[in-house]
C-alpha cells in the first residue's frame, strides 16, 4: 500500500463512513425529508393493489393453529360502557352502522350471526415481524355492508373501537379503517369466534374485523361502531387509523 | 474486448477502461441501498429480535434472539419502527430499479458471458487461485485484466443469488403479496422461515460486503477505487524489484 492509497482510504473512510450516519440521523428528523420517503408509499400501494386485487390470503389446515396465538395492543379494555357489556356476556351489545349509508343499522350479536358468515384459518403478520395463525369465524363485512346500503359517495370503512392503548382519561382511542377492494374481500370479517371459542377480551371480543390481507394493526379489536365515509381526514389526526396517525402507512400490505 | 482502447501511462503502467459507466452508477446506487436497507431493516427486527422457521412464530422456542441491537447500527439510529420501515420500503423500491437495470443491461450487452461466467481453464485454476487469495498475492500484468476465478463466482453468487433471494423473501413477508403469490411463500416454507431467510441473505450481503472491501483494500485502494469512479484501472507489469 503507498502513502498516497493511505491518504485516500482515511479521507474516503471519513467522508463516507460518520457522516453518513449523521446524515441519515438528521435526514429522519426533517420533515420535509420524511416527506421524500413517504413519497414511496403509493407507489407501494398501488403496485401491490394491482397485483393483489381479488386473490385470497393463504389459508391452513387445523394443525398449523397457533398454541400460542399472541394478543397486542390493548388486552383489557378500561371504558365504562365496554365494562358494562362485558359483564352482561355483550348481550347488550349493539354494533352501530352508521355514516354514508341508506339505513342505518344497529345490530346484536344474535343478528350478525344470522348472516352469511365465513370461517377461515389464516396467519396474521404483526408489524413487528412475528406471526400466528388462528381460526376465525365471523359475519363478512360486505353482508353487512350490503344491508346497510352504501351510499355513492362512500369510499372507506372506519371502524371505531372500545380502547384506548392510553387508559387515562382523554386518551386516544383507537381507531381504524379500509378501502372498499378489502371491505367487500370475501376473507373480510367481523369475528365473533376464535379456534372454535368464543372471542376472548384479549383478542378483541365482543367483535373484531378481519383483513386478512394486511398487518396485524388493520385488524381492529373491540369494534363499537362503523362508519361509511368519503374522506377519512376530519377523523383524529386525519391518517386513517390510530397507528396510521403516529407514521405506519395506511395500506399495510407489507 | 474493451471498445476504448489502454491508454500507456509509463515504463510497464498502462492504463485500461474496465468498468462502462453503468457498472459505475449502478454499483454505487446499489451500496448506498445496500447500506440504508441492511440498517434500516436492523430497526425492524429490533422490534421483534427474535427468528423461527416455519410458516408462524413459536415464541418460547425461537432459534435465535438479539438480546441488544445498538443505535450505530440502526437506521434512525433511535427506536421508531414507522420511520424504518418507511427508510426501507423506499431504498427497496430504489435497490429493485437499479438491480434490474444492471441485469437487464449485463445480458443484453453479453457482458455477463464475456467477463463475469467462468470459463473452463478459470476451473481448472480454482485451486492456485484460492491458493493467491489464501496468500494476498493477486493478480498482475495481463492477468488483472480479468477478473480471477474466485472474483467470478462470488460477484455471480452476490448478483444472481443474494440480492434476488433478498428480492424474494422481503415479498413473501408481505401478507398482500402471500395472496397474489401464494407459491412463494411456500416455496420458502412459510413466512417465518422467510424472515428467517431474509435475516440470512443479509448477513451473507454483509460478509461479502466485509470481505469484498478488505480485498480492495489488500490490492491497491487506489487504484480500484478510481476504477470504479472513472473506470480506468491502472495494469502494471510485474518487474525484477517487485519479485525481490
Amino acid at each position: 500500500m503507498t502513502d498516497t492509497d493511505r491518504r485516500e482510504l482515511v479521507v474516503g473512510g471519513l467522508l463516507a463512513g460518520l457522516p453518513l450516519l449523521t446524515a441519515c440521523d438528521a435526514v429522519s428528523g426533517s420533515p420535509r425529508a420524511q416527506g421524500v420517503l413517504q413519497g414511496a408509499e403509493p407507489l407501494t400501494r398501488r403496485a401491490q393493489r394491482a397485483l393483489v386485487r381479488n386473490a385470497l390470503a393463504p389459508e391452513y389446515a387445523e394443525r398449523d393453529i397457533s398454541p400460542d396465538f399472541r394478543a397486542n395492543g390493548s388486552v383489557d379494555p378500561a371504558d365504562a360502557e365496554y365494562r358494562r357489556l362485558r359483564a352482561d356476556g355483550f348481550r347488550g351489545y349493539r354494533l352501530q352502522v352508521a355514516g354514508l349509508v341508506e339505513r342505518p343499522l344497529s345490530l346484536s350479536l344474535v343478528e350478525l350471526a344470522a348472516m352469511a358468515t365465513r370461517t377461515q384459518i389464516t396467519k396474521h403478520d404483526c408489524v413487528e415481524g412475528w406471526t400466528s395463525i388462528g381460526k376465525w369465524t365471523g359475519t363478512r363485512l360486505s353482508a353487512v355492508l350490503d344491508r346497510a346500503g352504501l351510499r355513492p359517495e362512500a369510499r372507506f370503512i372506519v371502524f371505531d373501537c372500545f380502547d384506548a392503548l392510553d387508559q387515562r382519561p382523554g386518551g386516544e382511542r383507537y381507531y381504524e379503517s379500509i378501502g372498499l377492494d378489502d371491505a367487500f374481500h370475501e376473507q373480510t370479517i367481523l369475528a365473533w369466534r376464535m379456534n372454535d371459542q368464543p372471542l376472548p377480551v384479549r383478542h378483541g371480543a365482543p367483535l373484531r374485523l378481519r383483513v386478512e390481507r394486511q398487518l396485524g394493526y388493520k385488524h381492529a379489536k373491540y369494534i363499537r361502531r362503523i362508519e361509511a365515509v368519503a374522506s377519512f381526514s376530519h377523523i383524529g389526526r386525519g391518517k386513517g387509523g390510530y397507528w396510521e396517525d403516529r407514521g405506519y402507512e395506511w395500506y399495510a400490505g407489507i | 474486448m474493451s471498445p476504448v482502447a489502454d491508454r500507456t501511462l509509463g515504463p510497464g503502467r498502462t492504463a485500461t477502461y474496465r468498468h462502462p459507466w453503468l457498472v459505475r452508477v449502478t454499483h454505487w446506487v446499489n451500496a448506498l441501498c445496500i447500506a440504508v436497507l441492511v440498517m434500516s431493516g436492523l430497526q425492524i427486527l429490533k422490534a421483534h429480535p427474535h427468528l423461527y422457521w416455519g410458516l408462524a412464530s413459536t415464541f418460547a422456542d425461537p432459534w435465535v434472539s438479539f438480546p441488544d441491537i445498538p443505535g450505530w447500527a440502526t437506521l434512525p439510529s433511535w427506536r421508531d419502527l414507522a420511520l424504518g420501515r418507511r427508510w426501507h420500503f423506499f431504498f427497496a423500491w430504489l435497490f429493485v430499479l437499479n438491480g434490474a437495470l444492471y441485469l437487464v443491461w449485463v445480458v443484453l450487452s453479453g457482458r455477463v458471458r464475456r467477463v463475469l461466467e467462468p470459463t473452463r481453464e478459470d476451473f481448472a485454476g480454482l485451486g492456485r487461485s484460492l491458493g493467491e487469495h489464501a496468500r494476498l498475492r493477486f493478480p498482475e500484468g495481463e492477468a488483472a485484466r480479468r477478473y480471477n476465478v474466485i472474483q467470478k463466482l462470488s460477484y455471480l453468487t452476490v448478483l444472481l443469488g443474494l440480492l434476488p433471494l433478498m428480492l424474494a423473501t422481503g415479498l413473501a413477508m408481505s401478507p398482500a403479496m402471500n395472496a397474489a403469490l401464494p407459491g412463494l411463500l411456500e416455496l420458502l416454507g412459510g413466512r417465518q422461515s422467510a424472515r428467517t431467510l431474509h435475516f440470512l441473505s443479509a448477513a451473507g450481503l454483509v460478509l461479502f460486503t466485509v470481505v469484498h472491501v478488505l480485498l480492495v483494500l489488500l490490492s491497491g485502494p487506489a487504484n480500484h477505487l478510481r476504477a470504479m469512479i472513472t473506470g480506468w484501472y491502472v495494469i502494471r507489469e510485474p518487474t525484477r524489484e517487485d519479485e525481490s
